[in-house]
Order: structure tokens, then C-alpha cells, then sequence
């Protein structure tokens, strides 16, 4: 995944660099900022609907009730495997209890797994990166070489081992989700750091007496972060399917919580005769990954490539 | 050449050490005490007598100093020994060996069908004139790469066992029951090959030879495959060396969907039971299968592409 990241990086650089120049001419004329954005979306429906569907996803997230007044956790049994309906989207469960809501409120709980998770691997393998490519010498030698000892072992296998370690639940899957993807974060914030170090304006302030960390603060960091955050938001897609696949194997929160792993694992028992348990939660799952995977790949270049 | 083996040989030991190492900091280190939860996963119920707890801390040799523990298994996994699987009593390594093969089955049969159907996609995508039929073609991939493999799983069981009746849903028979979960485990290493191939494809195609064999009056069918393919297929050589570890982890979770024997099912297990032992040694091992098809994909390399020097030991990207 991080495959055409890598290939992108240099463009995603250029363009993700260039604020410093590009944004003050665009200052005074803010609406005309805000027009380019929407030309740029209107002449991009898949990456609109993105938008939508993630929006969707963050309000569910935190305002279930926006979408759904039915319990979660409540069924009617008398009304139980019903399909989908008017009045039940997704069909009802094995307890009569309504999946479309069950969804919902699932986004919750899988959102906040998958945010955590992105979270450290976003401070972790970036601090890893930062000091690795800031300090230099055989500092970066040794945290290197331990990212690529983490690269070696398979993501899923890693983050089995660190849930066999810290136990079930869906923070300790999320932190374990996180820290089997810190390599591919601290190779990238590593490598941005090394580029920007050598820029002509990190120079000229240290040869001005700046600070180490005030160079680091002003000059390094920010120009070195764009590469970093598109990282984090490919890194988001992944982590929802990461999260999801642990959630599925029965090591994420226990049974009536709705995650959205768990909620296809449930439905499993049932394929036979009620379809809507397993399809439906999926598509819920696959839209939103599909929808954060477009919007990074039009951070990813697209955006700067566009003007 | 030689000197080249020999070095890459003693780099993809040194990463298998320190695989083991982190593997060793994780489980034996990181959580408080490893015995109570193997005692509770050994043993019937939750009772844990503090007299059996220590008897098995000192089996286990935990009450030694953490280096010293270190030390001793590390001189036991040099030798393939993992120690035993907590919850059956059997060695760890034989344990893996036996699950081996039929996982070895599906992660072969799910690359296979990986690299031709995906392989097939960008070079039928790149090659055609017809810009529908591309556009629909190139948006495959990135929806492989974002629909979860269980649910992909589910709805392929869903379809052809339970609705049509053509495969079995569940179990290791034959070459019937190996398809659809090998189909499951190849949707997303396939979508990762068709788009690196896909991009470098277009990017070969661009090049001036291509130019200069058209010229030539090689006909496009010839210029794209001689050509235009070979040049391309090593950054996807690549992505296939670096996804064959993935498959082999996916396997857990296609096992688990497919009710299949396999070393992703008594991983799942080994998760479940907290068997320390037993997660080691499969972490341990995909490293080593990952190390070892790199250094594979790497002693290729000159072969399909003599351009590339072994002598120099440094090259981009991130072999």
C-alpha cells in the first residue's frame, strides 16, 4: 500500500511543499479559495460522494441518533430475521434487533478504534522518523534498522502478537493496530526530514544562530509534515479493515457491542438464511474504506497537480 | 556474486534476530506476568494455586533475570526449538510444520491467481484502445484493495456454496474447497499488483524505445509484451516479494472465514489461548518467510534485468 506512496512521494512533496510561496497571494482572495475547492470536487463526483460518505460516517460516529431511534442493543424477538425494509434498512438480527441501527452505532466504536489506531502510528513512527533524520548519524543506524525488523514481520501477525500480549478490547486493538503500521510512517517522516535538513532555508537559519529546536520547530517540522499526514489518511483505510479483521477474529470489544468486525462475525452463522447480517455491514465498511482511500489519493498529487 | 550471497545471507539472519527479539519483548516482557495467563489458558478453570504458579514460573525459567531468560531461549530457537504450545504440550515447531502445508497451498494458489489475474488486468487495461473498458478495468483495484477479505469471503460463500452449490463452504478437500478461499486471499494482493504494474506499464510505454520498436514495425501486441512488460515487471517483482508475508498472515483470516486447517487457524487459536510460545514462533516464522523472498526476489533481479550490478550493494527503492 504504501507502494504508491512511495512512487508519489517527490510529486507529493513538491506540491505539499510549495505553502510557503504559493499561499500568501491567495490570502487576501479567500472566497476564491473556497471556489477552487469546489471546482475541484465538482469536477470529481467519485471524490465528492468520498466526502459525503465520510461526513456520513464521522456524524453516525458521533450523533447516532441523527440517523437511527432504534436501539442497538434492544430487539423485538418476535420480529427477528426479518430482511431489509422500510422500517428496518438492514433487516433485523437473530434477536430482532435492527442492524441498520446496530451499524450506526457501531461506527462508533470503530471509528474511535481506527482514529486511535492512526494516531500512534502517526506520533509514534514519526517521532521515530524525526529523531531518526533530525539527530542523524548512528541514531538514525539503530532506529532504521528496528523499522526494518518491524517491516519484516506481517502487519497482521504483529499486531496478533501484540493483542496476545495486551489482551482484548478495542483500545488494545487499536494500539496494536497502530504500532504494526509505525514503520511505514517512520520511514516516511525520516525521509521528509533528510530532504527538508538540507534545504537552503534550514541553513541560512542556523547559520543565523538559530536554536536546534526552534529549527526543528519552525523550519523542519512544518515543511516536512505534508508527506506524513497524506500517510495518515492512506493509513486510515487500512487501519478500518485492519481493526475490522480483528474485530472478525473475536478479539475486539466483547459481544453486544456492535463493532463492525464483530457484527459480520455474528451474521456469519446465519449466511444461509439471512443474507443482509454479513452483506450489508461489509458495504458499510468497504464504502467508508473506499471513500478514505479516494480522498488520500487526491491529497496524494492530485490536488497539487490540478493548478 | 558470491561475496554478494553470503553478505545478504548474514543480513536476513541478523533480521530473523532481531524479529525474535522484538517477539521476545512483546510477549514475554511486555504484559505483567505471561504464567497467570498460561496458567489460566493451560489449565481446566481460573483456579491458579500460587504454589503451581510458581512451579510453573520456574519451569518456564520466569523467575530468572529477564537477560538470562533472553539468553537461554534465544540459544534454543538458534536450534528450532520454540519450546512447547502451552495448550497442547506439543513442540511449537512441530505444531507449525504440520499446519504448514496446507496453508502453503492456499498462499501458492491465492500468488498465482494474484499475479495472473492482476497481472492480466493492467496489461489487457494498458493495452486497450477502448477508454470505457479501461477506465472500468483501472477502478477494479482500488476497490480490491479497500473491501475487507472475510466479508469478500462471506459473500463468496454466500454465492457459489450456499445459492449455486458449486464449491464447499468449508473444509481442506481437495482442489474444489481450495478456490474460493484462495480466490478470497488473491482479491487484495492481486489489486496491489495489477496497480503497481498498471502504473509502471504506462510509465515503460511512455519510454523511448517503445517509440523506437513501433518505428521499427513491431506490432503493438509484440512491442507491449516483449517490451513494454518486461521493463515493467520488476517494481512488480518487487510488490510480490513484499506481499507474500501478507498472504501468508492473511491466512489467518481466510482460514477462519473457511473453517480450513492451517497454520492461520492454529494462530487464531494461539491468540485466543494466550499461547506465548506458539505466537512467537509464527511471528518468528513470518519473518522468515519474508526475509527469505526478498532475498529471493533479490537474487533474481540480474536475471531479468542485466543491468542491474550485484556488485554494488546499494540501490534505491527499498529492497
Amino acid at each position: 500500500m504504501s507502494q504508491s506512496l512511495v512512487d508519489d512521494q517527490a510529486e507529493a512533496a513538491l506540491g505539499l511543499g510549495r505553502p510557503v510561496g504559493d499561499g500568501s497571494p491567495a490570502e487576501p482572495g479567500r472566497p476564491a479559495g473556497i471556489r477552487r475547492v469546489l471546482r475541484f470536487l465538482i469536477r470529481r463526483p467519485g471524490l465528492l460522494l468520498s466526502a459525503v460518505v465520510l461526513v456520513l460516517v464521522v456524524l453516525a460516529a458521533f450523533w447516532p441518533d441523527l440517523f437511527t431511534s432504534q436501539d442497538p442493543l434492544k430487539g423485538v424477538p418476535s420480529q427477528n430475521f426479518r430482511g431489509p425494509s422500510g422500517s428496518h434498512w438492514f433487516g433485523t438480527d437473530e434477536l430482532g434487533r435492527d442492524v441498520f441501527s446496530r451499524v450506526v452505532h457501531g461506527a462508533q466504536l470503530s471509528l474511535k478504534a481506527t482514529l486511535i489506531a492512526v494516531l500512534v502510528a502517526f506520533v509514534v513512527g514519526g517521532l521515530l522518523g524525526v529523531v531518526a533524520g533530525f539527530v542523524g548519524r548512528w541514531v538514525d543506524d539503530v532506529l532504521m534498522r528496528f523499522v526494518d525488523v518491524l517491516l519484516s514481520i506481517p502487519a497482521l501477525f504483529l499486531s496478533l502478537a501484540l493483542v496476545t500480549a495486551l489482551g482484548y478490547g478495542t483500545v488494545k486493538v487499536a494500539v496494536a493496530v497502530g504500532i504494526a503500521s509505525v514503520a511505514s510512517f517512520a520511514r516516511v517522516a525520516r525521509a521528509e526530514v533528510l530532504r527538508v535538513r538540507q534545504a537552503v532555508f534550514v541553513e541560512a537559519s542556523r547559520s543565523c544562530g538559530a536554536r536546534w529546536y526552534s529549527v526543528l520547530g519552525r523550519h523542519v517540522l512544518p515543511n516536512a509534515a505534508g508527506p506524513v499526514i497524506v500517510l495518515a489518511t492512506l493509513d486510515f483505510g487500512s487501519s478500518i479493515l485492519a481493526v475490522s479483521a480483528l474485530s472478525f477474529l473475536g478479539y475486539g470489544a466483547p459481544p453486544p457491542a456492535p463493532e463492525w468486525g464483530t457484527l459480520i462475525s455474528d451474521g456469519r452463522n446465519y449466511l444461509a438464511n439471512a443474507w443482509w447480517l454479513t452483506a450489508l455491514p461489509g458495504l458499510a465498511i468497504a464504502a467508508t474504506v473506499l471513500a478514505a482511500n479516494r480522498i488520500a489519493r487526491a491529497l496524494d498529487g492530485e490536488w497539487a497537480r490540478q493548478r | 556474486m558470491r561475496r554478494y550471497v553470503i553478505k545478504r545471507l548474514a543480513q536476513a539472519v541478523g533480521v530473523l534476530w532481531a524479529a525474535y527479539t522484538v517477539s521476545f519483548l512483546v510477549l514475554d516482557f511486555l504484559p505483567g506476568d505471561p504464567v497467570s495467563a498460561m496458567a489460566g489458558a493451560g489449565m481446566d478453570s481460573g483456579q491458579t494455586d500460587p504454589a503451581q504458579l510458581a512451579k510453573l514460573r520456574h519451569e518456564y525459567g520466569f523467575d530468572k533475570p529477564v537477560l538470562v531468560q533472553y539468553a537461554e531461549y534465544l540459544g534454543r530457537a538458534v536450534r528450532g526449538d520454540f519450546g512447547d504450545a502451552v495448550s497442547t504440550g506439543r513442540p511449537v515447531t512441530s505444531t507449525l510444520a504440520d499446519a504448514l502445508p496446507q496453508t502453503l497451498q492456499l498462499t501458492g494458489a491465492a500468488l498465482l491467481l494474484a499475479v495472473v489475474l492482476g497481472g492480466g488486468l493492467a496489461v489487457v487495461a494498458t493495452y486497450t484502445s477502448r477508454r470505457w473498458l479501461r477506465q472500468l478495468l483501472l477502478s477494479l483495484p482500488p476497490l480490491g484493495v479497500s473491501v475487507p477479505t472475510f466479508w469478500v469471503g462471506l459473500l463468496l460463500v454466500e454465492a457459489f456454496s450456499f445459492k449455486l452449490h458449486w464449491f464447499p463452504a468449508f473444509g481442506n478437500d481437495g482442489l474444489r474447497g481450495l478456490v474460493l478461499p484462495a480466490l478470497t486471499l488473491a482479491v487484495p494482493t492481486g489489486a496491489q499488483v495489477a496497480q503497481v504494474l498498471a502504473k509502471s506499464l504506462l510509465t515503460a510505454l511512455d519510454q523511448a524505445y517503445v517509440e523506437t520498436a513501433r518505428a521499427k514495425g513491431a506490432d503493438r501486441w509484440r512491442v507491449h509484451l516483449r517490451h513494454a512488460l518486461r521493463n515493467a515487471s520488476l517494481p512488480a517483482l518487487t510488490v510480490v516479494g513484499l506481499l507474500v508475508g501478507q498472504l501468508i498472515a492473511g491466512s489467518v483470516v481466510v482460514e477462519t472465514v473457511f473453517s480450513r486447517d492451517g497454520l492461520g487457524r492454529v494462530t487464531a487459536a494461539a491468540v485466543t489461548t494466550q499461547d506465548i510460545p506458539l505466537v512467537q514462533g509464527v511471528v518468528v516464522f513470518g519473518a522468515l518467510i519474508f526475509v527469505a523472498t526478498n532475498l529471493l526476489v533479490d537474487l533474481v533481479y540480474p536475471l531479468l534485468d542485466p543491468r542491474i550490478v550485484v556488485a554494488s550493494d546499494r540501490r534505491a527503492g527499498f529492497a
